[in-house]
């Protein structure tokens, strides 16, 4: 049997096992009355169906799907990410060519598999064009923030994200390995990070990692979640081109990345004054506070995979 | 109305506030009262000629067909499409604002509908807003329209974001998330004067701006 059904399979029955416990817990409480915790758990459950459908719903369509998935994940976080910053009336053409120009064609390059352009396309392009078209109404008023902010907005939700599909045009020394099998490790190592940690967090949190930048964080779930991952990754080695070993240094690596992504979104968000990007997925809040584990951890993993494990 | 137009019209009109919620995610929040089926003028403030079509949208369908925008009759009088979109698939009261007889003739046109158990949408700046400033000065109409309507709620609004997404000038829409919040209603208090009036229901509008301050240049 192709390991994709195994993987397929073990995730399915971890859902179908957190929506049972989930129930029971909720039952549990019936008695003591509602419990908001146990409410977002089952919410945020119930949201995991869904999004795990669709990946491999897209998974299942090959690297035309995984383009059109993250290509709409790109869209809904840069969205949120937009909505929330100070732009003015003069930068709505640079807003427009964000969305409509700029994220269609990075992930134009990923379907041709045009990786020079793809990596420099908007670290030197984007660039270079944004500003030029922000300047073009001839607004200088807090122009350098209006500027930087929408590049960071571009960096992060578009360019960061495009990684994740963009590992499927990898060619692999390890011919036997499917490398759409790297989405699955990179999502389920970062997001499995994330759920670990919360886990943790909840159960044994006590001393905050980062009190003015995000409550929720605590060192009890860091070391537990990052250790958990890590693990987690070094046990998913047949679905990758990694050995044991290597395959727990790279889930070491993505949930560390993951850890400080979600860091640096949660800055972020304190800064812009809001606590969740939006509230588009019930329980979890906005697309960006689902991906912001995935942010700095896609990139890192794409390139240390490229250059390690390809020809 | 002929039967394709009233067919088109009944179709539009299901069709229109799906098409404006997709692309704005536009968010109702009853933050200061409760959607009911009674009669209430909605005055928010305005960025966008999507502005009318956001709160409506944002109404539960009950109460859309009661509800009525008022929309100035330069802009929305012009040209076969619109008229049809504002008269037969929102059946908006259009107004003229130019001179101040003019004005007068609306305020009448506003009291009738009121009279016939409709709700209205109003904008009381009176034109988009596309200064640095959050609200211009609200207009005397909708002091006047209190005073006259004691038993109608006035509820006020604040419609997030629709000025970046569309602003005065630009056709290409940007999709950026929009939400409406509708904050608790207001009425004349007694022998309050028409400035403090305006001034209260401008402050009830800003009030509910979900990060205070933003759309002005520090």
């Amino acid at each position: 049997m192709d390991p994709a059904h195994y993987l397929l399979f073990g995730i399915f029955a971890i859902l179908a096992i957190s929506t049972f416990v989930g129930n029971m817990l909720a039952r549990r409480q019936l008695a003591s009355g509602p419990n908001p915790v146990i409410k977002n758990l089952n919410a945020r459950i119930k949201s995991w169906w869904f999004m795990i459908t669709l990946v491999v719903v897209a998974f299942l369509a090959g690297l035309p799907g995984m383009i059109i998935l993250f290509g709409l994940a790109s869209f809904a976080s840069l969205r949120e990410f937009l909505s929330l910053l100070h732009t003015k009336r003069s930068d709505h053409l640079a807003l427009w060519v964000s969305f409509f120009v700029i994220l269609p064609l990075q992930y134009y390059w990923i379907v041709i598999d045009w990786y020079g352009v793809f990596s420099i396309f908007m670290p030197v392009y984007a660039f270079v064009a944004l500003p030029i078209v922000a300047v073009l109404r001839g607004d200088p008023n807090r122009y350098m923030q209006r500027v930087a902010e929408v590049q960071w907005a571009l960096m992060t939700c578009v360019y960061c994200v495009s990684h994740v599909p963009a590992l499927m045009t990898l060619k692999l020394s390890d011919q036997s390995t499917n490398p759409a099998l790297l989405i699955f490790f990179l999502l389920i190592v970062a997001q499995g990070s994330d759920v670990l940690q919360y886990i943790f967090g909840k159960l044994l949190g006590r001393r905050k990692v980062a009190p003015t930048l995000s409550p929720s964080k605590t060192w009890e779930g860091l070391i537990g979640g990052v250790a958990g991952a890590t693990l987690l990754g070094g046990s998913l080695w047949w679905i990758t081109p990694f050995n044991v070993p290597e395959a727990m240094a790279l889930a070491f690596l993505i949930s560390m990345m993951g850890f400080f992504g979600g860091l640096v979104m949660s800055a972020i968000k304190r800064d812009l004054k809001v606590k969740d990007w939006s509230d588009m997925i019930a329980g979890h809040g906005g697309t960006l506070d689902r991906l912001d584990s995935l942010v700095f951890s896609a990139p890192v993993f794409f390139h240390v995979t490229r250059y390690a494990f390809t020809v | 109305m002929s039967f394709v137009q009233s067919f088109l019209a009944s179709t539009l009109r299901i069709l229109v506030p799906l098409v404006a919620q997709s692309i704005t995610g536009a968010k109702a929040r009853w933050q200061g009262c409760k959607p009911e089926l009674r009669q209430r003028v909605y005055f928010a403030n305005h960025g966008s000629h999507g502005d009318f079509l956001l709160i409506w949208s944002a109404l539960p369908e009950a109460l859309r067909p009661m509800t009525w925008p008022v929309v100035g009759a330069d802009y929305w009088n012009k040209g076969g499409v619109r008229r049809f979109l504002i008269r037969n698939v929102f059946r908006a009261v259009t107004v003229e604002r130019e001179s101040q007889g003019e004005r007068r003739v609306a305020l009448e046109h506003l009291n009738e509908a009121l009279d016939e158990n409709g709700s209205l949408i109003l904008f009381p700046e009176g034109t988009r807003n596309t200064s640095d400033t959050q609200l211009l000065p609200f207009k005397s109409g909708l002091y006047h329209l209190a005073v006259a309507n004691p038993h109608v709620e006035f509820v006020p609004v604040w419609i997030e974001n629709i000025r970046r997404v569309l602003p005065k000038g630009d056709i290409l829409p940007v999709p950026l998330l929009c939400s409406v919040t509708f904050g608790e209603p207001i009425s004349v208090g007694e022998a309050e004067k028409k400035s403090d009036f305006l001034e209260r229901a401008q402050n009830a509008v800003v009030a509910l701006a979900p990060r205070d301050g933003k759309e002005s240049t520090p």
